[in-house]
């Protein structure tokens, strides 16, 4: 890369992201039990072959199966305070920060992005399960906050992925600030009259169910995705009753009027064209992805070039 | 008769002795045990003085919890005039765990919401024991849509350990209600004053106390989770919650120390249950105060200002 491209030419991400991984490694189905080729997973997005199921899939991975070629920008996000309550249980805070981003490569539990899917531009945030079970904490209220700031800014729609077990109690009542917090970054989006899709994956609980992941114009869900705002062992403990099968899941949530879809995850880039494109009163949309980047570097830069 | 706490149980004998005393002197007429009773009523004090002076945040979870502690409902009464209860969500049921209507508080007509726990066996199951199923909140969101409207300032009394965790709760869109809740504090165009007057049970909480103004009583807590549920996931062990309450720094102290609380009301010594009247007198003054500052603001800067206040929590005031 020349000094030009690298100062003109924002940083595509999936390029850094893409992991070397050894051609021969399998995964196994938590599901099903089959044993499935790495290579054969990652093609279809971490959805078993066999029995449809489901799997974590990264934020960066997921963002380049949705935009255009696979490539978008990072959105700034303003750093808060680290462990302002200097909390420590078994383990400090921030061993667990440092465990965490050694574990998933990144800086925290949300990636917010800029792109274009179908050629719609689009502002994206996208919870990180693999870290520190995706909680909501300060960083992940600010980067919501710097999403539906820049989506306003550039008049684009926002689409969040939604994936924790809840707040982040590291940051005690900072982390219950959240809910309020993002519910003004979801105002933002409103009163801009920009459309707000959530999309729903395995699994979203607590106060973020409990705020902006219910707060969408739009809510998708993706298969037998575990949604909820009490876990089932704390509603067990107290009506003592067992659960019904699929409870809480999103086809039982669907069928409780909480979602308007369930769509499979190698449906959902068609899915967020259509539906984004309607809302912006936008012709139909070209189906199809562009070339996905090469991991040849110049023959990317001339892609990105035209 | 009082309830003790158990770490008040010193604080029991003493005063347990003193009844007894009186008792004893009450049928002995020739006895004279004023002046060792009076005694014993010193030590008393001391001891209620020196409890009351340090209290960890785990005591302060349990003094926030106390049974005798005056709820919602001895608020409405001794503060409000003209109570008059709106019932139900228009969809679904009423849920008894939130009181609301319109009430007076002095002659300004307002719009007051609040969790009530019950105060005995059978008012406790009725009032699901302050934990609000997503019915509570609709009613709540329906209230506060009515003051709005007709600008009427709201004031919500936070107490509950929390929202409902049911069956029903959850196929109803509990996240969905609480979430709408939130949200329709942050629209509101009128002063919405919250005061947690026990305890504020994380988004059960935050769907009422998103205000304007967070008031909180000497003894209350405010907290993203139950020092017990946050010491079953973190120390994997429900008895560490006094580890658990330390580390959530969730008292009132604490909380203003955070920005997140606005303003403490003193309880009187050994908690407000010991004198219920002044402590919900002292609250009563408060709101007035408030609602004459809130009162002179513009209604669009009212929300704005709402807004702004949540968005910098975090980011100023905070003492690293
Ligand atoms: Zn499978």
């Amino acid at each position: 890369m020349n000094w030009i491209s690298n100062y003109v030419r924002p940083k595509i991400n999936s390029l850094f992201s893409r992991r070397e991984v050894p051609e021969n490694l399998w995964t196994k189905c938590a599901e099903c039990g089959t044993m499935l080729f790495h290579r054969e997973l990652s093609e279809n997005l971490n959805v078993c072959t066999h029995c449809d199921h489901h799997m974590g899939i990264s934020p960066r991975a997921r963002m380049e199966t949705l935009f255009d070629g696979g490539i978008f920008v990072e959105v700034d996000v303003p750093k808060p305070i680290t462990d302002p309550l200097h909390f420590r249980d078994q383990k400090k805070y921030p061993d667990r920060m440092k465990a965490a981003q050694k574990k998933t490569g990144e800086a925290e539990a949300m990636l917010v992005v800029e792109g274009e899917m179908g050629r719609t531009g689009i502002v994206a945030a996208c919870q990180d399960f693999a870290f520190m079970g995706g909680s909501m904490g300060m960083y992940v209220g600010n980067a919501i906050i710097a999403a539906a700031q820049r989506a306003v800014e550039l008049k684009r729609p926002l689409i969040l992925f939604s994936a924790a077990g809840g707040a982040r109690m590291q940051e005690g009542i900072l982390s219950l600030m959240q809910m309020p917090r993002t519910t003004v970054a979801v105002q933002m989006l409103k009163e801009a009259g920009l459309p707000y899709i959530v999309v729903l994956t395995h699994p979203t609980t607590g106060g973020v169910t409990a705020s902006y992941a219910m707060l969408g114009d739009v809510h998708i869900a993706e298969p037998n995705a575990l949604i909820c705002f009490a876990g089932q062992r704390v509603i067990e403990q107290t009506i003592r009753e067992k659960l019904p099968e699929g409870f809480q899941r999103a086809e039982y949530l669907l069928d409780h009027g909480m979602l308007d879809r369930v769509t499979h995850r190698t449906q959902m880039r068609d899915e967020l064209i259509t539906i984004t494109r309607m809302l912006l009163k936008q012709s139909p949309a070209i189906k199809g992805d562009l070339p996905k980047p090469s991991t040849d570097e110049t023959s990317v830069e001339t892609n990105s070039a035209k | 008769m009082t309830n003790y706490l158990e770490f008040e149980r010193p604080l029991a004998e003493i005063e347990g002795k003193a009844e007894e005393l009186r008792a004893m002197g009450r049928d002995n007429e020739d006895m004279d045990i004023e002046a060792e009773a009076k005694a014993l009523d010193k030590k008393a004090r001391a001891l209620l003085d020196e409890l009351y002076a340090k209290l960890t945040p785990w005591r302060k979870c349990q003094v926030a919890r106390h049974p005798d502690r005056p709820h919602c409902k001895d608020y409405i009464k001794e503060l409000f005039q003209e109570y008059t209860p709106l019932a139900g969500d228009r969809n679904f049921a009423d849920d008894h765990s939130i009181m609301g209507g319109l009430a007076r508080l002095g002659d300004r007509p307002v719009v007051v919401i609040g969790h009530e726990k019950g105060h005995d066996t059978k008012s406790r199951i009725a009032r699901n024991f302050g934990m609000a199923r997503p019915e509570g909140y609709r009613k709540a969101i329906r209230l506060m849509d009515l003051a709005n409207r007709f600008g009427l300032p709201v004031i919500s009394l936070v107490d509950t350990p929390g929202a409902f965790p049911g069956k029903g709760a959850e196929e109803r869109g509990q996240s969905e209600a609480i979430a709408r809740s939130t949200e329709k504090c942050l629209q509101l165009t009128v002063p919405l004053i919250s005061v947690i007057i026990g305890e504020g049970g994380s988004g059960g909480a935050v769907a009422f106390a998103t205000a304007n103004r967070l008031v909180m009583l000497e003894h209350s807590i405010y907290s993203v989770i139950s020092p017990e549920g946050c010491a079953s996931i973190l120390w994997k062990d429900a008895e560490k919650m006094r580890e658990a309450a330390e580390a959530l720094r969730l008292t009132a102290q604490d909380l203003t120390t955070l920005g997140i609380c606005d303003q403490i009301i003193a309880e009187p010594k050994g908690g407000a249950h010991r004198d219920p009247k002044s402590t919900m007198q002292a609250v009563g003054q408060t709101l007035a105060k408030l609602l004459d500052e809130l009162g002179k603001k513009k209604p669009d800067s009212l929300m704005k200002d709402r807004r702004q206040k949540f968005l910098d929590m975090g980011t100023k005031g905070l003492a690293s």
